[in-house]
This record gives C-alpha cells, sequence and structure tokens, in this order.
C-alpha cells in the first residue's frame, strides 16, 4: 500500500466495485480507499450479504416459512419473532402515520383481505444495518446499493462525495439528476422497473402524476420510508417532502417536469 | 386471525401513539393517556382520552372537533409527539408535530446534498457517476441497468 492512499481515501482513482444478488435484487458495493480491494475488503462484503439474506429469511413475503409470512397468517405474533421484526413494524407504524395513512404495511387484496407486507420498510433497513460491516474497514469510503436505493460514507466527513446519478423514469438508461453525497441514504421510488405495484394504502390507487420521487435523508431507512410515501401521496408528493425536516429530494412528474425539493 | 391483528396493531401504534408515555420532560405523575387503534382503521368509538397531563394541551374548534396533543414520547428512533383531531368519535385528522428525522447529521447532509439538474439527459457514461438511484431494479432486470454498465465498467 503507498502513503498517498493510506492518508487520502478520496482520491480521485476508480472505486473497487463488487456485485452479487440478494433478497432478490442486484446489490452492488464500491469501495475507495485504504481497503478497498483486501481481504478485510472481501470479507466486510461478505458480512454484508450475510447479513441481507438473513434480513431475507426473516422478512420475506414470498417465503411461506418466513417469520414475516407466519405473523401474517396469524400461526405466530411478534414476541415469537427475532427482535428486528418488532423495530421494522414500528417503524412502519411510523411512516403511516407521517405520510397521513398514504404509506402502510398492511395492504389489501383484490378479496378484500388485509395483508401484512413490511417490504416497504425492509429494503431501505435492511440495507442500512448490513452497511454497518462496512464500518470496519478504516480510511474507507463505500457506496452500497441494493436495486437503486444506496447508503454512502466518506471516511472523512469533508471529502470527497460520491455522485449518485438519478435516473429518469421515463427513460431508465438516461439520468435526470446528479447528487453528491458524502454521508447518508438515496432512495428512489417509481415504476420504471417493476409496473404498478406501489399504491395509495388508503385509496388503493396507484399514482397518477408523479413518476418518480427520489429522497437523500440521514440514512437509507427514512430516505426509503419518506421516497415511498412521497410517491403514494401522488400530487402531494413534493409538498409533503418539502415539510420533512433533514430531507432533499427530487419528484419527477408525469408530464415530464423536475423538481427539486429541500426539506426544512 | 383477527385477534392476533388487533393485538398487533394496538402493539405497533403503541410506540408513536403512548400518550402516557413517562418521559424526561414529564413528571411521573402527569400523563395523558388516549387509547387509539391505528389511523384510518379506527372504528369510531374506539378512541377514549382525557387531558390532565402538564405537557398536553386540547383545545376545540367546534362543539364536535377536539384537537388532542399528546406528550413527547421518546422512541428508540428519537421523539415522537402526536397529535389527533377528534369528530363524533372518529379521528378526523393525525399530525405529528414532532419526530426523529433520523440521526442528527441530517441538516449537514441536507445543506450540501441537494439534486443537481442536468440540463440535457445524459447517458451515464458521459455523466461522471459513482452509482445509480432508480426505482427497483430486481435481478431480472439488472443486467439492462445503467448500474450493470457502472459495475462491468469498474470489474
Amino acid at each position: 500500500m503507498s502513503a498517498a492512499s493510506a492518508t487520502s481515501p478520496s482520491v480521485a482513482t476508480a472505486p473497487k466495485r463488487y456485485v452479487d444478488h440478494a433478497m432478490g435484487m442486484p446489490i452492488s458495493l464500491a469501495l475507495r480507499g485504504r481497503h478497498a480491494d483486501d481481504g478485510r475488503a472481501r470479507d466486510a462484503w461478505l458480512e454484508v450479504l450475510v447479513d441481507l439474506r438473513e434480513a431475507d429469511r426473516v422478512f420475506s413475503t414470498y417465503r411461506d416459512d418466513s417469520y414475516v409470512s407466519r405473523l401474517g397468517r396469524g400461526e405466530i405474533t411478534v414476541a415469537d419473532c427475532p427482535p428486528e421484526v418488532a423495530d421494522v413494524l414500528d417503524l412502519g407504524c411510523l411512516a403511516r402515520v407521517q405520510s397521513a395513512g398514504a404509506f402502510d404495511i398492511w395492504r389489501r387484496r383484490a378479496d378484500g383481505q388485509r395483508v401484512l407486507d413490511p417490504s416497504g420498510v425492509v429494503k431501505g433497513w435492511a440495507v442500512q444495518r448490513a452497511s454497518a460491516w462496512l464500518h470496519t474497514l478504516p480510511e474507507t469510503d463505500f457506496c452500497l446499493s441494493a436495486g437503486g436505493d444506496l447508503v454512502c460514507h466518506t471516511d472523512d466527513p469533508e471529502g470527497t462525495p460520491w455522485r449518485i446519478g438519478i435516473e429518469d423514469p421515463t427513460d431508465p438508461r438516461r439520468l435526470v439528476a446528479v447528487v453528491p453525497v458524502r454521508r447518508g441514504g438515496v432512495a428512489t421510488s417509481g415504476t420504471a422497473h417493476r409496473g404498478g405495484h406501489l399504491v395509495d394504502a388508503r385509496t388503493g390507487s396507484a399514482p397518477t402524476l408523479v413518476a418518480s420521487v427520489t429522497v437523500v435523508a440521514g440514512t437509507l431507512t427514512w430516505a426509503d420510508l419518506d421516497a415511498t410515501a412521497a410517491y403514494a401521496l401522488d400530487g402531494d408528493a413534493a409538498r409533503w417532502l418539502r415539510e420533512r425536516a433533514g430531507r432533499t429530494g427530487l419528484v419527477v412528474w408525469r408530464d415530464g417536469t423536475v423538481e427539486q425539493v429541500a426539506g426544512l | 386471525m383477527r385477534r392476533i391483528v388487533m393485538w398487533f396493531m394496538s402493539t405497533l401504534t403503541a410506540v408513536v401513539l403512548l400518550f402516557g408515555y413517562h418521559t424526561s420532560t414529564s413528571g411521573p405523575t402527569s400523563a395523558t393517556s388516549a387509547v387509539i387503534g391505528s389511523g384510518s382503521d379506527v372504528p369510531s368509538g374506539s378512541l377514549t382520552h382525557s387531558s390532565s397531563g402538564s405537557t398536553s394541551s386540547s383545545s376545540g374548534s367546534s362543539a364536535q372537533d377536539t384537537t388532542v396533543t399528546g406528550s413527547t414520547a421518546q422512541t428508540r428512533w428519537g421523539p415522537v409527539q402526536v397529535q389527533i383531531t377528534v369528530a363524533g368519535g372518529t379521528i378526523t385528522a393525525v399530525n405529528v408535530p414532532v419526530y426523529p428525522t433520523g440521526n442528527p447529521t441530517d441538516q449537514e447532509i441536507n445543506s450540501s446534498a441537494l439534486p443537481q439538474l442536468i440540463q440535457e439527459t445524459l447517458d451515464a457514461q458521459s455523466a461522471d457517476i459513482d452509482m445509480v438511484s432508480g426505482a427497483t431494479v430486481t435481478s431480472d432486470g439488472y443486467l439492462q441497468s445503467l448500474q450493470a454498465a457502472l459495475d462491468e465498467a469498474g470489474l
């Protein structure tokens, strides 16, 4: 290791990249600095993946035997689950109250049956939790992305920010904005890749005015919750986000206009 | 199932809606209790409240509308205060005047992290970026994504 790389983790060299899949999503990691490309980096990366897969086993609604699936069917109670289940459900409750009900971890199936689906909380929360393993790498910057939602960290609080491109929801091969982030989470909600699955929990209807919402916050947990809630609020997305302390964001409307939002 | 769901709901809402939560700002004997279900799912009549706490206030804008502000509860996510408006036994509005903002460095992030618009939409290769944020990419869709192009270029 050269002296230069040891003292300046944010030098303008290409970051070392790692890619794998977990929770049905591509997981991308970029590292730069002292432990970008060594045994410690690879160990931390493996721990991140183990952590995400563990979260998937507990929370996946696609697995009949996950704690959340069994909880939703009423076979077990929260007390029977690992403690992080209560954490995630509490977060879902907070997000519902703060979004006046537009965000909810309960959704109504076509037959009217209410189904527990905390997926809207789990992704950001799980990736934020997993990113803790990367903090074990001294003098190293990281940017960890799971399917387009990411956690950024620079070792030096004044170091070179990660530059995050914000995808154009009408053409996912292009960008509409770039946001520099040193420490924090960036999440985007929209339907560009998956079709209309996000709905306003109060009405069950899909947004018609907003195409995507990107939120930058102190943690990915809250960036993801707020992006999903703002998107569900549709025409009120930018207005609602502006009231949120410590957030910035971007709302792309279906008519093609793009609105920057600086929260309180 | 229904009983479990209801129990579950009350557990969930307890964190943010515990008006009787004893915090550092309220004395051991000051507590306002409001027991409510879960937001819009509350059946009318399930709300009860009594305002006797030193940090809570209650005001009525009409004979039917009553606004109750709970004391600030310390949750593991930070302080939370909830204000509800009740008309005819039904909650008509829920406001959260105090809520956690994630972590103390939020404001610092805020000042430097405003998305900068790109005048002319760019391809990833021509924008100097490290990662892409977009609507959730599944593993199936990854190969067509910008992120895949970035990862491939860096691997």
